[in-house]
């Protein structure tokens, strides 16, 4: 090889050394400026779970709780409440949850941890306003075959007591549930699965 | 250039301050967790009942290798979840009426005042019946804060209450600076990132202007 | 793959003034003189600083909010809350003073090399106006943290145009949208330092690299490389900018870094001068700090202005003495008669001149961040004649007196002294 050649070697291997590690300090160096634009840990505290009192609510009753900024329903759920989720299963869009948004534990027929204690976002999932409950018994505003559930006025999406949406409906998919636990018998924590440490 | 020199030593020399009360140098030592969790303990019994650290986390005292739990069950008693910042239970008007002067936010304190005012401050206060409070303080003259530590300082004996005023101060230089452990770390390997790009980009330095003469 | 990136490469051309022509003029065929030394790193790291500073900024301003009632907590919610935020900071204060650092030295070397002489007398001018708008930028980005040297450095600053006769107080009005340094001055000087200043500094910037490289750039010895071309046409004793001096600089700019990252990282406070221990307290329009004193940078002007006593009742000649002595660097060109560039072939009036210059601004830039009381007093009988003769008996402000006589003389007699200087020859080519 000749000096020149040996010259312009020694020169391209010096710039890719250089070129790689100057790349890899940028990438350092870029890290903290991307980063900081992760929720900070004002939004993280602003989000953190929420510990509700819930032995209030009497059978029947809807009670309504705040977390992130969206309501969260928690309704004591009677006997007959969750006899008429089997009745409504063939007008349902989504019967099974497959399409909704919900824990592994809320994947069940009456889509929570506890049967009569029903957890979901009151957010319709067409374009999140927030429905009215209608009771089993405003069968003259709902129809005769109407089983109890939850009306949006915005839009005219229906859903039952579970919060799975009716066919015929703009919303496509059931309430959301979100994460939640059982602290105590009488009191949750809605927004983390596990108990915190 | 030797008149340059000639200025430069005149004047340490010659830079005469005001006349003010002699600092004592704080012996802090900010790696030491032990030391940082008792002025923490400090802090929040005796310090936050007047005085807010309104842009401190609870949370973030897990910097001093505390629990969620720990902290929860020991270090908040004005706040609910742990993520809330330690606030005041006092507001600035009541504060303002009581003192005449509402009690100042502590969360850097220390880098407005500085450790060895803080150590000093701590440690300097004497009776006063003159005053309303009862207490005076020969570092800051006629100050409307009482010596809230009064009863740690008769019961300690001085070795023990300046070690507790240590690590409240230690405690307090953390508050002001959260970020001051990783900071000095994280330079440390930037650094060392910078000497090995230094090591490369100088060799091609060298190697592109082998030729010019 | 390759041609249809060719072919889009040609449709771009097409369309475009052409970046190749752009790239061969600036960089890979800008002919640079070959022997650049220290002195000249500190253009390159000017616009580093610059981009630094600009990339920093847009992340802050992403979590710092500009009200009155805000602003200092958002600076906190940054240092401590945002991930990472502590970094932004930092980098964006240090910058501020290490911009400063780097820009007199970087005028440093105009002085030392005759870079400021024809015909470079226009890339000097548009220098001078970045160092104004440099200025203006570092003056309103200190009041955004809105802590107590903020607040009531501003609330002097502004004030100083309230001294100007007849417009001065309506001027103050104008400028702070309140009676008092506020909410309302906080916002607008949050939209020029992030926006409008930037935008004039980018402009100015590129402005003053076209003209140099119209001209070509001057070196140490003060000889003109195009006076001496090839048979090519290119300089003797020039080397393509690209790749000499841009693998030059990147040394350069790893070393700037490092001891950036040291300061940043080890030091950020630098002892009070970069971080100020009173900005540390929330602003208070109720009551004034024991010493106000303007960040380092601006300190040696400050202390011209504290020199010069009150005339005819006004302070405004202090004004006027402080504003010269910034707006007469435009001058220098036509003030230094030399026959000769670079100090290196100037006489002993030059370097005396130069070194009493640089002396007496680093003794202002000292006294600028003291107490006037900083040196005591001299000690003389109360009653006596000197006592009734002198306006003030503190030491400092007398030697700040000298001082700006000093810097103000390095000016006025500088058409003198150059044209009287004994010259050493010149060579025709450049020394390594």
């Amino acid at each position: 090889m000749s000096d020149n050649q040996k010259v312009d070697r020694a020169r391209r291997n010096l710039v890719v050394a250089t070129s790689v590690a100057g790349g890899a300090a940028a990438v350092g160096a870029a890290v903290p400026f991307i980063t900081s634009m992760w929720p900070s840990e004002r939004a993280k505290a602003a989000g953190a779970p929420v510990e509700v009192d819930i032995s209030a609510i009497a059978p029947g009753e809807l009670k309504v709780f705040e977390w992130r900024g969206k309501p969260v329903w928690v309704i004591r759920r009677t006997p007959q409440m969750l006899e008429s989720l089997k009745t409504v299963v063939a007008k349902l869009t989504d019967p099974a949850s497959k399409d909704s948004l919900q824990p592994e534990y809320a994947a069940n027929d009456h889509r929570s941890l506890k049967p009569d204690v029903m957890v979901m976002e009151g957010v319709c999932t067409h374009l999140g306003c927030s429905p009215q409950m209608k009771p089993a018994d405003a069968k003259a505003e709902m129809g005769g075959d109407w089983a109890g559930g939850f009306y949006c006025a915005c839009h005219g999406s229906k859903f039952d007591l579970a919060g799975r949406v009716f066919r015929g409906a703009p919303a496509p998919t059931n309430l959301t549930v979100p994460p939640y636990t059982f602290l105590s018998e009488g009191t949750l924590l809605i927004g983390e699965d596990k108990k915190g440490a | 250039m030797r008149t340059l020199l000639a200025a430069l030593l005149f004047v340490p020399a010659v830079a005469l301050a005001e006349a003010t009360y002699p600092l004592d140098r704080a012996p802090i030592e900010p790696r030491d967790l032990v030391s940082l969790q008792a002025g923490a303990r400090t802090f929040v019994n005796y310090c936050l009942n007047c005085h807010g650290a309104q842009y401190m986390r609870y949370n973030r005292l897990g910097d001093l290798g505390l629990t969620e739990a720990q902290i929860r069950d020991n270090l908040m008693f004005a706040a609910d979840k742990v993520g809330e910042t330690m606030r005041v239970a006092m507001s600035a008007r009541d504060g303002k009426a009581w003192f005449g002067v509402p009690p100042p936010d502590l969360s850097v304190i220390a880098r407005s005042r500085g450790a060895d005012w803080l150590y000093t401050y701590l440690r300097a206060f004497y009776r006063d019946e003159k005053t309303a409070s009862g207490w005076n303080n020969r570092v800051f003259a006629n100050v409307a804060m009482p010596h809230v530590l009064w009863k740690l300082q008769a019961e300690q004996g001085v070795a023990q209450y300046d070690r507790t005023v240590r690590d409240l101060v230690n405690f307090l230089v953390y508050l002001g600076e959260p970020a001051a452990r990783s900071r000095k770390s994280i330079g440390i390997v930037v650094l060392f990132v910078l000497g090995v790009l230094f090591v490369f980009a100088y060799a091609m330095k060298k190697a592109f202007w082998k030729d010019v003469r | 793959m390759a041609s249809r990136l060719m072919a889009l490469w040609e449709w771009f051309d097409a369309r475009m003034p052409s970046v190749a022509e752009e790239w061969r003029k600036h960089a890979a065929e800008y002919y640079a003189p070959k022997n650049f030394n220290f002195w000249y790193y500190f253009g390159v790291l000017s616009m580093l600083v610059l981009v630094i500073q600009i990339v920093s900024g847009i992340f802050l301003t992403m979590h710092y909010k500009p009200d009155a009632g805000l602003a200092f907590g958002s600076v906190e919610y940054i240092m401590r809350d945002v991930s990472g935020g502590w970094i932004l900071r930092y980098i964006h204060s240090t910058g501020a003073s290490a911009f400063f650092v780097v820009v007199y030295l970087h005028m440093f070397r105009a002085l030392l090399y005759g870079s400021h002489r024809e015909p470079r007398e226009l890339i000097w001018i548009f220098g001078v106006l970045i160092y104004l708008t440099l200025m203006a930028e570092a003056f309103l980005g200190y009041l955004l943290p809105w802590g107590q040297m903020s607040y009531w450095g501003a609330q002097v600053i502004v004030n100083l145009f309230a001294v100007v006769p007849y417009i001065g107080p309506d001027l103050a009005l104008w400028i702070r949208g309140d009676y008092v340094v506020s909410d309302a001055t906080l916002n607008r000087f949050f939209a020029l330092h992030v926006i409008a200043i930037p935008l004039v500094l980018l402009g100015l910037v590129v402005a003053h690299i076209l003209a140099l490289h119209d001209v070509g750039s001057n070196n140490p010895d003060g000889v003109e490389i195009k006076k001496r071309k090839d048979a090519h046409g290119r300089p003797v004793d020039g080397i393509p900018f690209h790749p000499y001096y841009t693998v030059k600089d990147t040394v350069g700019a790893v070393v700037f870094l490092a001891i950036f990252c040291v300061v940043m990282f080890f030091m950020p406070e630098m002892g009070g001068y970069f971080l100020e221990h009173n900005n540390f307290i929330p602003a208070d329009p109720l009551k004034t700090p024991e010493h106000i004193a303007p960040l380092w940078y601006f300190t040696p002007y400050y202390s011209i202005l504290r020199a010069v006593p009150p005339l005819f009742n006004s302070q405004f000649p202090g004004v006027l003495a402080m504003g010269i002595a910034v707006l007469i660097l435009f001058l220098l060109p036509w003030l230094d008669r030399s026959p000769v560039k670079s100090i290196r072939y100037r006489g002993a009036y030059y370097k005396v001149a130069l070194a009493l210059f640089v002396v007496a601004f680093v003794i202002l830039g000292y006294l600028g961040i003291e107490k006037t009381t900083v040196w005591g007093q001299f000690a003389v009988t109360e009653g006596s004649l000197m006592d009734r003769m002198l306006d003030t008996k503190d030491r400092a402000t007398w030697v700040a007196r000298v001082c700006t006589v000093l810097y103000f003389a390095f000016f006025i007699l500088m058409p003198w002294y150059t044209a009287r200087d004994k010259v050493k020859p010149v060579p025709d080519r450049v020394t390594m």
